[in-house]
């Protein structure tokens, strides 16, 4: 209220009056600390809940930070760069492992990001017809993301095992497409079940997004092409799909970071120790601290991991936003 | 327009920065104090089938303990799953229970951290010596020559669990004595979906004990003398390989098993599905899946046939839960007035006899309670043919590296991959590297 108030005392002094100076000015110093005055309680807690582990996050990566410093780390030897040159020492098992886990991780996150983006976008597509049930099925289609993410994966861990798991059941027993019943818990199928288990977790908030985003485009639009004879997919390529550009800019972008940085599902699904296939880069980085006990190769890796989030989301930002700019053009 | 999207874009960058980078700060406090005399935390390990049944065990204990001291105990039963994180978590802030039950493979990587109160000998003093307890649990109570870490309060070991329909309808008169026995024995069993043998091969903990033991009968450590790991030698080889091959080769295990983590093969046990399983006491849980004592034998666990040399006997590691106290706790004398409590032979006896272990207090083992033939099969491999798993700072970290190593061997041999020395020993020099310098 205070804020509204001061410019139109302000505007109410006559032009030209020369008024009592001082106070004009404690009013003009007043208006341009209020602002920042009432952003202080949020920018110290977000200092202190964000900020400041991250900064010691980054000092413990350049200590020999083990067992024996933990109760106090403060006095760690300081080890330089040689966390850092461990995890991008390549041809060494720790950065052998590290890079593969990359890799697994770059591949699992496109994959994962690319099917819950297209399902997501068919389903909410198909929704904008009226029909009976409609508002059942979004309903229905929202429950996976309402469940609690322990719940439901450790669900999908049950279904998954190989004796007396559903997915066996209904693929070997039923269906009979495999010759002897699958493992998929361990070794190489195990990325395809946390594919899955990631994608049926994460379609429904592109579905929510992207709906909402179809309610902004006017119904006109879809008229007026429709009288000039454009079919369903002409409509979708020249109308939908790019009015909902600036609403997947950011869809992809949070689906992203979330999927890259997914430590819950592979941990419910697998444990402390992902099968190689699915050896996602957070469970990665958390065995390496939190498990083998190396707090300062484990730092060293998430700074780096860090790093290339911040490059990926900048070019991505930029990248994203010279299309619109040219659009706009 | 641009400015809003940078604030939003550096808003992105920060809380991802956090995300990723987070990890807690530490602060050290030596010695404890008697700040607060009348109260006590206890972390216990979950022993029982749940937590709530070990809290129906436990509080009249802790109730008793009020009454004789005027000492309030605040229980909080861990599942195993998450104490070494807890402990850990706990180390790094200060700010920990007072007492607290600790695997006693543990004991030398917890006592590196310095976070636990040395049992020296005054300390011991004041819980009635350090002879009251047998010596080979204690010995795996922390780093050899140096004060324990911790008291060990519950003794366990492995023993060779059989179900005896199922050896009979195979017309097997005894449990194997070596594994040779066990494999041709497991042959006859191991058909009509019906298998020889349990194991849980995703169980990293269960793979470091079952493989410490096949070391030990090859004549081989996972450790060399100065404590540095030395995880690629032939004997240690042999050791993980015969272990894995008892699925890939001998198919006396299933390749379900593979994934099994949880417990599972003991209800196999129980359903008359596995035959046999390699186990520290599993009376209980296998009453619990409704099978009567009397279907179910115990027998040492088997070790190499021939004479395949000098202490090569060992067939079991030295299993059981230590007793810790928080170095920085706030009622220093209560706390070890408690552990004094938990390790009196009363208490021993009424602990153990209901969580079906064995008392590591030598004066507690003389009820009849710890006479049952499965319980005196369990007593005897404690005191003769037990050894502790390495007390090195390091035995964390092995357990993880070489426990996962096993897991995916065991994988291979589950996906029908073979299992070769050259494999197993590939995986394991990749084990040896992640493991620290110093």
């Amino acid at each position: 209220m205070t804020v509204t108030a001061e410019p139109a005392v302000g505007k109410e002094a006559p032009p030209g009056a020369t008024g009592p100076a001082p106070r004009r000015r404690t009013g003009r110093v007043r208006r341009i600390a209020l602002p920042y005055l009432l952003l202080l309680p949020a920018l110290l807690l977000e200092l202190l809940v964000h900020l400041v582990p991250m900064v010691i996050g980054i000092v413990m990566s350049f200590k020999e930070l083990t067992q024996f410093y933990i109760r106090d780390w403060g006095a760690a030897p300081w080890a330089g760069f040689d966390n850092y040159s461990l995890s991008v020492d390549f041809d060494a098992p720790i950065g052998k492992a590290l890079l593969h886990s990359f890799f697994v991780t770059c591949a699992f996150t496109v994959l994962s990001v690319g099917l819950c983006w297209l399902l997501g976008t068919t389903a909410a597509v198909y929704m904008q017809e009226n029909f009976r049930g409609r508002g059942f099925l979004r309903a229905v289609f929202l429950v996976p993301y309402a469940l609690p993410v322990y719940a439901a994966v450790i669900t999908w861990a049950f279904m998954f095992q190989r004796d007396n798991g559903l997915v066996n059941h209904v693929l070997h027993d039923q269906l009979g497409l495999t010759d002897s019943p699958s493992f998929w818990l361990i070794g190489d199928n195990s990325f395809v079940a946390l594919l899955v288990v990631s994608v049926w977790k994460g379609w429904p908030f592109a579905f929510l997004i992207v709906m909402a985003g179809l309610q902004n485009i006017p119904k006109e639009l879809y008229e007026a092409a429709s009288i000039d004879g454009a079919g369903m997919l002409q409509q979708l390529r020249r109308i939908t799909l790019p009015s909902l550009r600036p609403v997947n800019q950011v869809l992809v972008l949070v689906l992203f970071l979330w999927t890259f940085n997914d430590f819950n599902t592979p941990y419910v699904l697998f444990g402390k120790a992902a099968p190689e296939a699915a050896d996602l880069i957070s469970i990665h980085i958390y065995q390496s601290s939190f498990v083998t006990w190396n707090f300062g190769t484990g730092s060293a890796m998430s700074v780096l991991l860090l790093l290339f989030l911040l490059v990926v989301t900048g070019v991505y930002l930029v990248l994203t936003s010279r299309g619109r700019r040219a659009a706009d053009v | 327009m641009r400015r809003t999207r940078a604030a939003a874009a550096s808003a992105v960058t920060v809380s991802l920065l956090a995300a990723v980078t987070a990890c807690g700060g530490g602060s050290s406090a030596d010695g404890g104090s008697n700040d607060s005399p009348k109260t006590l935390t206890y972390w216990a390990s979950n022993q029982g089938p749940s937590i709530e049944a070990d809290k129906k065990i436990l509080t009249p204990e802790l109730k008793k303990f009020e009454k004789q001291t005027g000492i309030k105990v605040k229980l909080e039963v861990v599942p195993w799953s998450d104490l070494l994180n807890r402990i850990l978590a706990a180390t790094t802030s200060g700010q920990g229970p007072d007492v607290l039950n600790i695997g006693n493979t543990w004991s030398a990587s917890l006592q590196a951290t310095g976070a636990l109160l040395p049992w020296d000998a005054k300390n011991f003093g004041k819980i009635g010596g350090k002879d009251r307890f047998v010596e080979s649990a204690l010995g795996s109570a922390g780093e050899a020559g140096s004060d324990p870490a911790a008291v060990p309060l519950y003794s366990m070991a492995y023993a060779l669990y059989y179900n005896k329909k199922m050896f009979e309808d195979a017309g097997i008169s005894g449990p194997p004595a070596t594994w040779d026995d066990l494999v041709a024995d497991g042959k006859k069993i191991s058909k009509d979906d019906k298998w020889a043998l349990g194991a849980e091969g995703a169980n990293l903990s269960e793979n470091i004990h079952h493989v410490f033991v096949f070391a030990k009968q090859h004549g081989a450590d996972f450790f060399d003398a100065e404590g540095k790991p030395d995880f690629t030698s032939d004997g240690a080889v042999a050791a993980v390989k015969q272990y894995v091959d008892l699925m890939g080769k001998d198919k006396v295990v299933a390749p379900g098993n593979a994934e099994y983590a949880q417990n599972q093969s003991l209800q196999d046990f129980a359903k008359d599905k596995t035959a046999m399983v390699l186990w520290q006491t599993a009376a209980a849980t296998l009453k619990a899946h409704g099978m009567s004592d009397d279907e179910w034998g115990v027998a040492p666990v088997p070790v190499r046939s021939g004479t395949p040399g000098a202490d090569t006997a060992v067939n079991s590691m030295v299993a059981g839960i230590n007793m810790a106290v928080f170095k920085n706790t706030d009622n220093i004398d209560g706390a070890v007035k408690f552990v004094n409590f938990m390790t009196s032979v009363d208490e021993q006896t009424i602990l153990n006899k209901t969580y079906g272990s064995i008392p590591p207090v030598k004066a507690a083992q003389q009820d009849p309670a710890f006479n049952t033939p499965a319980l005196k099969v369990i007593r005897d491999t404690l005191a003769k043919s037990a050894a502790p798993l390495p007390q090195v700072a390091n035995e964390s970290q092995f357990e993880t590296a070489v426990g996962t190593a096993v897991k995916e061997l065991f994988a291979d041999a589950a996906a029908g991959r073979p299992v070769t020395t050259a494999s197993v020993k590939e995986k394991l020099d990749e084990a040896q590297q992640q493991m620290p310098k110093k």
